[in-house]
């Protein structure tokens, strides 16, 4: 292991390269990739999204089925040592899968909206509470 | 399209505890499985039945009725009413695997004469919960991986938190006389022979020291200790600590433990009485089960009660305290009497801070994380060819 003597080799931020300007710093800036697997059709189509897990899977399963439009729809991560996680949607009537997935993340944002909002109430509420 | 009634709904949401089984797991809330309901997602909807619920005085966790609730800010409890298991089990994931924290990932030995080897001791290092100013550590960025056989970023002020830990163990004055004499005690007889996490000097660089004038970095807890020395031997090294999350290492996870469980449903189906109702309590943790008295409206209204007025009889006084343990399933005097569950909706959500962050505010981070998650995937769809 490298043991430098003189601790001040650390280089100081250039103010002119403002690092908050760098793009991948900020988490809500990465795009996920996503791709149609073979096979799939117009109304039964697998997604396969790059850098996700259980975690949004399973939210996003959720919300999907709650779409009458949606005549099956299910996850899954193919290998572990992989880091990726298929979703797989089937529609009644024509509707495209594409659109289903879209609305879907639609609904998970604002899902996440009205809980932070509820959230923030709720602790408000408490702190005033106790405060008296 | 049909509406199902209170009294139903709340039976669908209902898991049934027996003594050997769980049944009703699952949720059905979904088009199609309840003929004729619409279950279709509504955001006003969930809007309306959604609820967050904090506790005035923290309740006490059945599973540790001993540890007392130490600091709220740390060691939340809440309840989240309202929600999918699927979506408050990503909260959970969030909180424990995606919340990003400053770690120590970096350490340069200098000297180490200890006996803890130096590959341990950084481990032991790493493993230090820090803090400081809220931020200063919000402003701090990622150290950027290296591209394929590229270099790392240089550490930087604006990624890169510096620590230096320098100590020396001596003999106190007039340490070898008392040893001589036969003194054991390690604090009558050296300095500096335990290293505490306090120890560890934050050397600001660049624009940390105006971030982090008010509130530095530095241990959350200063007394943990990561070694013992004796008379000679020397401790001298620098750190670097950086961004990271708990998916990468669990030295980055915010929490000790974020975790959730059902809120306990007891329904006393047939009334307990006598000595009976306290064998009943008996057969829950504390103040899970209050004794009442039967008063004589109970003995009128209720034919079991009657001729039983003043006797004890069992009501339930604070679900929230049980731990589910079908205990009372296993008497033969309670059976048909008593039936457990638990509410399928309602998580008590117990998040334990490791000392960086507060608990409210990872709670609000892990939400925000998952709307990122969402919003990341949906620009990859719009991307997609």
């Amino acid at each position: 292991m490298a043991a430098p003597e003189d601790p001040s080799h650390i280089q100081i931020a250039d103010t002119s390269a403002d690092p908050d300007d760098t793009s991948t710093n900020d988490p809500s800036n990465i795009t996920n990739r996503v791709t149609r697997l073979s096979g799939s059709t117009d109304t039964a189509a697998s997604f396969q999204i790059e850098k996700e897990d259980h975690t949004l899977g399973n939210a996003l399963r959720y919300i999907i089925m709650k779409n009458p439009d949606v005549e099956f729809c299910g996850y899954s991560i193919p290998h572990p040592s992989e880091d990726k996680m298929n979703i797989r949607i089937q529609t009644y009537d024509n509707v495209s899968a594409e659109s289903v997935l879209d609305k879907a993340l639609q609904d998970l944002m604002d899902m996440c909206d009205v809980i932070e909002e509820k959230f923030r109430e709720a602790r408000e509420e408490h702190q005033n509470k106790m405060e008296e | 399209m049909t509406v199902p009634g209170a009294e139903e709904l709340a039976r669908r949401k209902r898991l049934q505890v027996g003594p050997e089984t769980v049944s009703n797991q699952a949720s059905t809330d979904f088009p199609g499985h309840w003929p004729g309901e619409n279950h279709e997602w509504n955001l006003d909807h969930f809007r309306e039945n959604l609820k967050v619920q904090f506790y005035s005085t923290p309740p006490p966790d059945p599973l540790r009725p001993d540890v007392e609730n130490t600091d709220p800010a740390l060691d939340l409890t809440f309840s989240l009413i309202g929600v999918d298991t699927a979506i408050a089990n990503a909260f959970r994931r969030i909180l424990i695997a995606e919340v990003p924290t400053v770690a120590i990932e970096t350490v340069f030995m200098l000297q180490n004469t200890s006996i803890i080897q130096d590959e341990v001791l950084s481990h032991r290092l790493g493993l230090i919960p820090l803090h400081g100013s809220r931020d200063g550590l919000r402003w701090m960025k990622w150290r950027n991986k290296p591209a394929e056989g590229g270099e790392e970023e240089p550490p930087s002020d604006y990624n890169c938190a510096q620590f230096t830990l320098e100590v020396d163990c001596s003999w106190q004055e007039g340490g070898k006389d008392r040893m001589r004499q036969g003194e054991t005690d390690p604090n009558k007889l050296y300095v500096n022979h335990s290293v505490y996490a306090k120890d560890m000097v934050w050397v600001p660089i660049g624009k940390q020291h105006q971030l982090f004038k008010d509130d530095p970095i530095r241990a959350a807890n200063p007394d943990i200790l990561i070694a013992k020395m004796r008379p000679g031997q020397q401790i001298k090294l620098m750190m670097h600590a950086f961004k990271g999350v708990g998916k990468d290492h669990t030295k980055f996870s915010p929490v000790a433990t974020a975790s959730y469980r059902l809120m306990p449903a007891i329904d006393i189906l047939k009334p307990i009485t006598g000595a009976d109702a306290k064998k009943f309590a008996r057969c829950f943790p504390k103040g899970v089960i209050k004794l009442e008295k039967v008063s004589p409206e109970d003995a009128q209204k209720d034919p079991e009660l009657q001729g039983k007025e003043g006797e004890a009889k069992a009501v339930v006084h604070d679900p929230m305290r049980d731990t589910v343990s079908r205990e009372c399933l296993r008497h033969a005097e309670f059976k048909d009497k008593v039936r457990l569950g638990r509410i399928r909706d309602h998580f008590i959500f117990k998040i334990e801070s490791t000392g960086q962050w507060n608990s409210d505010e990872l709670f609000l981070e892990s939400v925000r994380l998952l709307k990122i998650k969402a919003l990341r995937v949906k620009r990859g769809l719009a991307e997609m060819t």
